[in-house]
C-alpha cells in the first residue's frame, strides 16, 4: 500500500509541482469552455484566447514565485546576520 | 512535403523531451553500475523496460476506445500541465533563481548514497541495485511513453513520435556507452525550455480541438503557439530577473524606515 501511494504520488508529481499554477490553468480550462463559445467573437479567436489565459498564468505564477524565493533567501541571509 | 510538416513537430517534440528523460535515467544507470556493478544495474535497467513494455501492452489499446474529443481534452490538459511544469522550471533556472539541474552532482549523490547501503554478499543479486535502476527507468520511461502516447495519439502520429522517442534513447545510449560518465554537457535546461515550450503548445492545440475552437491556420497554429509560448517565456525570465533587482532594492529602504 505504502509503495503504491509513493507510485502514486511520483506520477502526480510528473505533472503537478505548483499547485496552484495547475489549479489556475484547470480552471481556466472551464471557463474557457464554458464562457467563449457564448461570447461574440469570431470563432477563430477562441482558440488564441486560450492560449493567452495561459501565458497569462503563467507570467503571473512566474513572478509570484520569484518574489517567493527572493524573499526566502534575504530572510534566511537576515538569520544568518543575526 | 505536406506529410512532413504534419509529422515533424511530433517527432521533434518526442525526440527532444524523451532525450532529457533517457539522460536523466542513465545518469541513475552509470552511478548504479559504476558503484554497484554492471550486472544488478542492467538487470534492473532490463525489468524496467519491459515493466513498462508490459503497461504499453495493456493500456495503449484501450485508447482507441475513447472517443476523440475527449482523448483530445485529456490528453491536451495533462501535456499543458507536463509542458508548463517544464517551462515554469526552465524560466526560473535561466533568472538563476533555481539551480541548474547537474547531471554530475547527481551521479556523485548517486554514487556516494550506494556506497554507503550495504553491500551485498558476493553470491547474492544486489537488490539495492536492481530497485535503483529499475524505478529510475520506470519512473523517466513513464514520461517518455506519456510524451510519445500524448504526442502521437491523438493526431495519428504514433509512429513519427516513436520513431523520435526511439531516436533520442539510441543517442543517449550510444553517447553514454562511449563517454561512460554522465552527460553533463548536454544543455539541459535549454532542452526542457524547448520541451516545455512545444508540449505547453501541443497542450493547448489539443485542448482547443477537443472544445471544438477554431485555430487560425488550423494545425500551423502549433507553429503560433510555440513562438507565443516563447515570447512568455523570454517574457517570464525578465520579470524573473526584475522581481531579484526589486528584492534586492527593498532592503537598503526597510533599514532607512526602521531607523526612523
Amino acid at each position: 500500500m505504502k509503495t503504491a501511494w509513493s507510485a502514486a504520488k511520483e506520477i502526480f508529481g510528473l505533472f503537478v509541482e505548483d499547485g496552484s499554477l495547475a489549479v489556475a490553468i484547470l480552471a481556466w480550462v472551464v471557463v474557457a469552455a464554458l464562457m467563449l463559445p457564448h461570447l461574440s467573437m469570431s470563432l477563430e479567436w477562441h482558440g488564441p484566447v486560450l492560449f493567452l489565459g495561459v501565458a497569462a498564468l503563467l507570467l503571473e505564477n512566474v513572478w509570484r514565485s520569484a518574489l517567493k524565493h527572493r524573499r526566502a533567501v534575504l530572510q534566511s541571509r537576515a538569520d544568518v546576520d543575526s | 512535403m505536406g506529410t512532413w510538416s504534419h509529422m515533424w513537430p511530433s517527432v521533434l517534440a518526442s525526440f527532444l523531451a524523451s532525450s532529457v528523460e533517457f539522460v536523466e535515467a542513465l545518469t541513475i544507470v552509470l552511478a548504479v553500475g559504476t558503484v554497484r556493478g554492471w550486472r544488478p544495474a542492467l538487470l534492473g535497467t532490463w525489468a524496467g523496460a519491459g515493466f513498462l513494455f508490459m503497461l504499453v501492452l495493456a493500456f495503449g489499446p484501450a485508447l482507441q476506445h475513447i472517443p476523440l474529443p475527449v482523448l483530445q481534452l485529456v490528453v491536451g490538459v495533462l501535456l499543458l500541465l507536463f509542458g508548463t511544469r517544464w517551462l515554469r522550471k526552465a524560466i526560473l533556472r535561466a533568472a538563476g533563481l533555481v539551480s541548474l539541474h547537474d547531471e554530475d552532482a547527481i551521479y556523485a549523490r548517486e554514487k556516494a548514497m550506494l556506497q554507503n547501503e550495504g553491500k551485498a554478499r558476493a553470491a547474492s543479486l544486489d537488490w539495492v541495485a536492481v530497485t535503483t535502476t529499475f524505478k529510475a527507468v520506470v519512473l523517466e520511461g513513464l514520461e517518455v511513453v506519456f510524451i510519445v502516447i500524448a504526442v502521437g495519439s491523438v493526431g495519428n502520429m504514433l509512429l513519427p513520435a516513436t520513431v523520435g522517442a526511439a531516436a533520442a534513447g539510441l543517442a543517449v545510449i550510444l553517447l553514454g556507452l562511449g563517454l561512460r560518465k554522465p552527460l553533463s554537457r548536454v544543455p539541459e535546461n535549454t532542452l526542457k525550455f524547448a520541451v516545455g515550450i512545444l508540449l505547453a503548445s501541443f497542450g493547448v492545440f489539443w485542448i482547443g480541438e477537443g472544445l471544438r475552437f477554431s485555430w487560425p491556420g488550423q494545425d500551423l497554429a502549433l507553429f503560433g503557439l510555440a513562438a507565443g509560448f516563447l515570447a512568455a517565456a523570454m517574457v517570464g525570465v525578465l520579470l524573473a530577473k526584475r522581481s531579484n533587482h526589486l528584492e534586492s532594492a527593498e532592503k537598503p529602504m526597510e533599514s532607512v524606515g526602521g531607523r526612523q
